[in-house]
Parts: structure tokens; sequence; C-alpha cells
């Protein structure tokens, strides 16, 4: 991931080389062979064990750092989703708490230096963000049968913009999966492209110093923008299980 | 610039160059790995965190409850103790004014008959006194009178005169009176 | 020539990001001149700046997609 600092003469950049999947004992990539990506879900996983499970084990009455932070995030989501979707939204919220807390943990494990950043593939974020999707849709036909389709057919508009509208509509429902995957795995991709690209530039002594306040100031938009997609996500399912729940508002 | 990195990708990880995300060959890889990852925390999450800490919040909530019901509690306590030491004070005073103002009753009483005896007593001493007074005034002007008379008888002999006891002792009579 | 073109393709895409700096500016600006007028309804209103945001932002994400494809996949 990191050997490009040194390859002949000139400047090499090589931003894309730490999205490589790589197997983790040699051979080829298979369906089920552990890789990075297999490494750093399961640290993901042990972060949302370690934030949510481990703080909480002693159910302290008046919370210590870690127990507040649980809870924090709890009731961060919780509010979240009962302000977007309603009271009736609520038995969703553990599927919506487990998008959160694995976007969230896997973009800062995504952040720590020579790591793999599992949400910065397409692949991932599609499955997240496709996943959301078809969930919704089902629910949405399930919970109210045709009339999910007056989504689509905006009573308040005057009725020969009607059918226009529907269209718009409807690519703009189905444009939602696209939108919501690459919003996440672009901005993940393009912030630690950038970063690498500055480190790229700290190949020139001169410029050297310039580089490495331009990755420091990066990283720490990086930082900030990790945690408000990880929001921006959680927050569109919300409002996509809302249109769910509630096709006419 | 392109030439090099894609030589040197293709080099370095014999795939096709370029975005690793565009790669199909991993995504049945990733794809199976983060179902697994999704499914784990699902089940972490929905089966032993959340409904731990939503156990936590609530038990939180039901403690701040009872305990601010346990103030309230003590607080009306406290109040009633407050009224109730009112209460005890105000009649502890009314008793300590009650019996002050009956001791002070019997004394009044009792301090009227003493001077009423006393006026009495005195009343009657001075009864006496004056009696006796009077009684000696008497006396001396009798006395005076018949000093008067015998000076006066003494006088008119001396001067020669023969005294007339009855014109003297009119004469002492009109000038004792005036 | 086709690797250079698809250079000059990948730098005109790269305009896209800067034009979603725009609107991403836009958004919070208005959303700072609002919340200072009526400071009181600006809390409840975070949620949708942030969802304004994630809009525009995406746009231009999409533009920087653009860009790297036709650095690296083309």
């Amino acid at each position: 991931m990191a050997d490009e600092a040194k390859s002949g003469g000139g400047l090499s950049f090589k931003p894309m080389d730490q999205f490589e999947v790589k197997s983790l004992f040699g051979g080829e990539v298979g369906m089920f062979t552990i890789t990075n990506v297999t490494l750093w879900l399961a640290l993901a996983v042990l972060a949302v064990i370690g934030l949510l499970v481990l703080t909480t084990s002693k159910r302290e009455t008046v919370p210590g750092r870690g127990q507040s932070i649980a809870e924090l995030m709890y009731g961060f989501v919780y509010k979240m989703v009962e302000d977007v979707t309603g009271k009736d939204g609520i038995k969703y919220f553990p599927y919506i708490m487990t998008l959160f807390m694995f976007i969230l943990c896997a973009n800062f494990l995504g952040l720590i230096p020579m790591s793999f950043t599992t949400t910065s593939h397409i692949a991932v974020t599609a499955v997240l963000g496709f996943g959301v999707f078809i969930a919704v849709t089902v629910l949405g036909f399930a919970l109210n049968g045709a009339a999910f389709l007056g989504l689509f057919w905006p009573t308040s508009a005057p009725l020969p913009l009607r059918p226009v509208l529907a269209v718009i509509e409807l690519i703009s429902y189905f444009v939602r999966p696209v939108s919501h995957s690459i919003r996440l795995a672009g901005n993940m991709m393009a912030g630690h492209a950038v970063l690498k690209v500055f480190a790229g530039f700290a190949q020139v002594a001169a410029i050297a110093p310039v580089a490495i306040v331009g990755v420091m100031a990066i990283y720490g938009l990086e930082v900030l923008v990790s945690a408000i997609q990880a929001y921006v996500f959680t927050i569109l399912t919300c409002v996509y299980l809302k249109d769910a729940l509630h096709p006419h508002h | 610039m392109a030439e090099n990195t894609n030589a040197a990708g293709e080099v370095a990880a014999g795939a096709p160059p370029g975005m690793p995300q565009l790669n199909t060959d991993y995504f049945a890889n990733q794809i199976f790995w983060l179902i697994i990852t999704l499914v784990v925390i699902y089940f972490v999450l929905s089966r032993v965190a959340l409904p731990r800490i939503a156990a936590i919040l609530a038990e939180r909530q039901g403690t701040i409850t009872n305990d601010i019901a346990a103030a309230e509690d003590l607080k009306a306590k406290a109040e009633a103790a407050e009224a109730a030491y009112e209460k005890a004070l105000a009649d502890a005073r009314a008793e300590a004014q009650r019996i002050a103002g009956e001791t002070k009753a019997a004394i009044q009483a009792d301090l009227d008959v003493a001077i009423e005896k006393a006026d009495a007593e005195i009343a009657a001493k001075a009864a006496e006194s004056e009696k006796a007074i009077a009684e000696i005034r008497a006396g001396a002007q009798d006395a005076v009178k018949e000093v008067a008379k015998d000076a006066a008888q003494d006088i008119v002999a001396l001067m020669g005169g023969k005294a007339d006891a009855k014109a003297i002792t009119a004469a002492v009579n009109d000038r004792m009176k005036g | 020539m086709e690797g250079e073109l698809a250079h000059i393709g990948a730098g005109l895409a790269g305009l896209g990001t800067g034009l979603a700096a725009l609107g991403v500016g836009n958004v919070a600006g208005n959303f700072l001149a609002g919340a200072l007028r009526n400071p009181s309804a600006a809390a409840g209103q975070t949620a949708t700046l942030f969802i304004g945001i994630a809009f525009a932002e995406a746009l231009g994400i999409f533009s920087f997609l653009v860009a790297l494809l036709l650095m690296f996949a083309v």
C-alpha cells in the first residue's frame, strides 16, 4: 500500500492502491477468501461490540465515559428515527442502528493509516444502499398496498402536470439507491485519494512541509466527513423509511 | 503519468489497472463478508446492546422518578413536621400566656385584698391619730385658755384691779377664737 | 492520444466538484442566514440542512467519480 514512496525518479502518485483488495494468506481472491476486507469488516464488528456492549457491561445508573458514549449514540439514532419516521418507525430502529454503527465504525477505522476503508468500495455501499432501497420498497407495498404508488402521483399539483411529475418522481425514486451508495463510497474514496495525493507531494523536499500540513488539514476534514456521511446515510434511510410508512403526507 | 501508474499497477497487483472498486472479481468476496458483518452486528445490537442500553435508560428514568417522588415525600414530611412544631410552639405560647394571665390575676387579687386591708388599717390608724390629735389639740386649747386666764388674772391683779373672772374668761375665749 | 483526451475530460469533470462546493456553500449560507433571523427554529432544521448538503454534495461526488473513471478506468 505504501510502497510508492520511492519508485525511481519523479513524482509517483498511486492514490488508488490503498483500495486494493488482497488475500491475507495468499492465493486468488474468491468469494470466501479471507481478505483485508474481511479483516477490516471484522474489526468494525469488534469496534461496535467494544463501543456498545463492553462499555455497558456494568450497567451503571450513573454512567462512566464509555457508557455515556454508548448511551449518546443510542439516544442520537433513536431520536433521529423518532423525529423523522414518527412513532411507528421505532420498530425499525435496530436495523437503522446497525447501519449507523457499521458505517461509523468502518469510516473511522478507514482513517487509521495503512488501513483499508471498506466503505470506500462501491460493492459494499451498493449492498447497503440497495438493501435499504429494496427493504423500503417491499415494506411500502406490504404496508400500503397499491396506495404506495401515490408517492409518485402528487395530488397537490395541477392535473396536466401530474404525469410529468410522476415520471420525475419515478426517476428520482430509482436514482435514490445509486446516489445513496455512491455518495458514501465517493466521499470516502475521494477523501482518501486526496490524502494520498498530498502524501505524494511530500516526495519533493521543497514542498514537503506544505504537503504534510495539507495532509493534516485534509485528515481533519476526513474525520468530519466520516461522521457526517454516517449521519447522512442514516438520516436518508430514515427519510426513505418515512416515505414507505406514510406515502401521503 | 497515467501510463506509468497503470503499468506499475499491472506489474504490482496483476489485476486490471485503475480503480480496485470497479474490479468485479472482488465483488462476491466483499458482498459475502459484508452481509456476514451486517448480520453479526444486527444480532449483537438487537439481542445484547440495544435491550441493555434501553434497560439502563429505563432504570435511570425509574430511579430519577423514584428519587423525585421520595424527595417530594420527604419534603411533605418536613413540611408536616414544621407545621406540627409551629402548632406546638403556638400552643405553648398560648398556655404560657394563659398561665401568666392567671398568675397575674391571682397576684392582683391578693394584692387588692392586701391593699384594701392596708388601706382600712391606715384609715383606722389615721382616724385614731386624728382623734388623738383632736384630743391633744382640745387639751392644749383648754390648757392655753387656763394659762391665759390665769395669766390675765395675774396681770390684772398685778395692775391692782380686781379681776372679774367672768369677763376675763369671755375676753380670753373671744381672743382665742379671733 | 486517447489517454490525453481522457485526462482533459477528467479535468473538466473535476470542475464539477468545485461547482458542488458552491452548492454546499449556498445551502449552508442560506441556513445560517435563516438561523440568525430565527435562532429558535434553527435547531429543528439541522437534519434538513444535512440532507440538503448531502444532496448538493452527492452531485459533486458524481463528477469526481467521473473524473476518477476517466483517469483510471478508461
